[in-house]
């Protein structure tokens, strides 16, 4: 069957209380149309996992701004004055977790890892309510695995069989989101034949992913 | 003295400490001025934590995928190589990065560093701030001496949220460059027309004059 869908078939997969993994850095390596359609289709209290909040008017940003996001883990809010705003409000709740430590915990969810230790946040407030262990006389905080209902990636290009290259820093979290969650929709610049890509080439499996869409005009 | 010159004098200090084949991470702000201060035969290999090694200049050409840590356009040098982020936070939390330099709002004499929040007032999050303090063989800690209301920066005790506990490895200000050692702060550099008792009546923490302190580098 093929993995290829058309945009709006996207609305199929949304509903509201869904948690949803996206890829992007500030915005750039973030799948806008599949965000568009998330933003046509009004759905709400999402729980967003993704580096960052972005900016009002770009990635999930816009989500954000158009109050549809009721919780969100991610490293950084700052450049999204939105979240800032509705987190003093207490309309969303926000869990920031250090950069590093929030990569490996959505690495580890689509690794079938149950945690792991990291130094990251030892003595700041990123310690409360984590085990603390010793190893070899170094202090390690216990990090819990982190897995989404849908993960919503950016790529470069895909081939038929939903094997996935990227492009330059839109890379990011693309690759592990891929991993950790139960659906994998990937919307791409560019589809190819299978067998277009070197199997050397491929960043992502296509067996990772379970549908693709190519953006508007390819 | 004016903020600008400042953040110059501060980034040219900085920009000597850097050695040849290292790799550095620069954070956002004052830092990301150090690289334009790199003397010629220094080259060293900028990571930015969004997913390369390699960052340079932006170029002129437009790629809008290829950005620094800032979200701002950016360059790739030849050689530069691209990952995903699992690959960036390992190489800064699995001690490949040799040096990164990042602002503070306070620093204390155990070395502790915040730089991430203000409760209250300033909740941006610590992005790869923490991995970084943690990872990185060096920690720089780039700043102004004092704050814009003239209250000291170099603290005994820190106290803002920390984003690392017992990090610093040095700290450049406009006026001083200190060491932390595990007996405290050091004063190894200090500007010229700057006399120690002034310092001190400007830098909350005590500290020890190093036996070769020399007048700042850099000028």
């Amino acid at each position: 069957m093929s993995k290829l869908i058309c945009i709006e078939q996207v609305a199929e997969f949304l509903y509201d209380g869904m948690v949803a993994m996206f890829g992007g850095f500030l915005g750039v390596g973030t799948p806008e149309e599949i965000i568009q359609v998330m933003i046509d289709n009004s759905v709400s209290n999402i729980t967003l996992i993704a580096n960052d909040t972005s900016f009002v008017d770009k990635g999930v940003g816009k989500l954000i701004a158009n109050r549809q996001v009721t919780k969100a883990i991610v490293s950084h809010i700052g450049t999204n004055p939105s979240t800032g705003k509705q987190m003093i409000a207490n309309e969303i709740e926000v869990e920031l977790v250090p950069q590093g430590t929030l990569i490996e915990r959505i690495r580890c969810g689509g690794s079938g890892l149950g945690g792991f230790l990291t130094p990251t946040g030892i003595g700041t407030m990123v310690e409360k309510g984590k085990q603390k262990l010793v190893v070899d006389e170094k202090e390690y905080l216990l990090e819990t695995p982190l897995r989404a209902n849908i993960a919503f990636i950016k790529a470069k290009a895909a081939d038929r069989a939903g094997n996935l290259i990227y492009d330059k820093t839109a890379r990011n979290f693309n690759p592990l989101i891929a991993m950790a969650a139960d659906m994998v929709i990937a919307e791409v610049d560019e589809i190819v034949e299978i067998g277009a890509i070197d199997p050397d080439q491929v960043i992502t499996p296509g067996i990772l992913v379970d549908k693709i869409i190519c953006k508007r005009g390819c | 003295m004016k903020s600008l010159d400042a953040k110059a004098i501060i980034a040219r200090r900085v920009a000597l400490e850097l050695r040849d084949g290292d790799v550095v991470n620069l954070g956002i702000g004052l830092p990301t001025m150090v690289a334009g201060y790199l003397p010629q035969e220094v080259h060293v290999v900028f990571h930015s934590e969004n997913g390369f090694v390699g960052l340079g200049p932006a170029d002129g050409t437009i790629n809008p995928n290829l950005v620094n840590a800032g979200g701002q356009p950016a360059g790739a040098i030849p050689g530069a190589a691209m990952f995903d982020s699992a690959m960036s936070f390992a190489l800064i939390r699995g001690g490949h990065v040799d040096v990164t330099v990042l602002g503070g709002l306070q620093v204390d004499s155990d070395g502790n560093l915040s730089n991430w929040m203000v409760p209250g007032k300033m909740v941006p999050g610590m992005g790869g701030a923490m991995d970084l303090v943690v990872g990185a063989k060096k920690v720089i800690i780039a700043m102004e001496h004092c704050a814009k209301d003239g209250s000291a920066k170099i603290l005994n005790k820190c106290t803002l949220p920390l984003t690392g506990k017992a990090v610093v490895t040095m700290i450049v200000t406009e006026l001083a460059v200190f060491k932390i050692s595990k007996d405290g702060l050091i004063l190894e550099e200090i500007a010229e027309g700057v006399c120690i008792e002034a310092l001190r009546s400007i830098t909350e923490a005590g500290f020890n004059v190093s036996p070769t302190i020399q007048t700042m580098q850099g000028f």
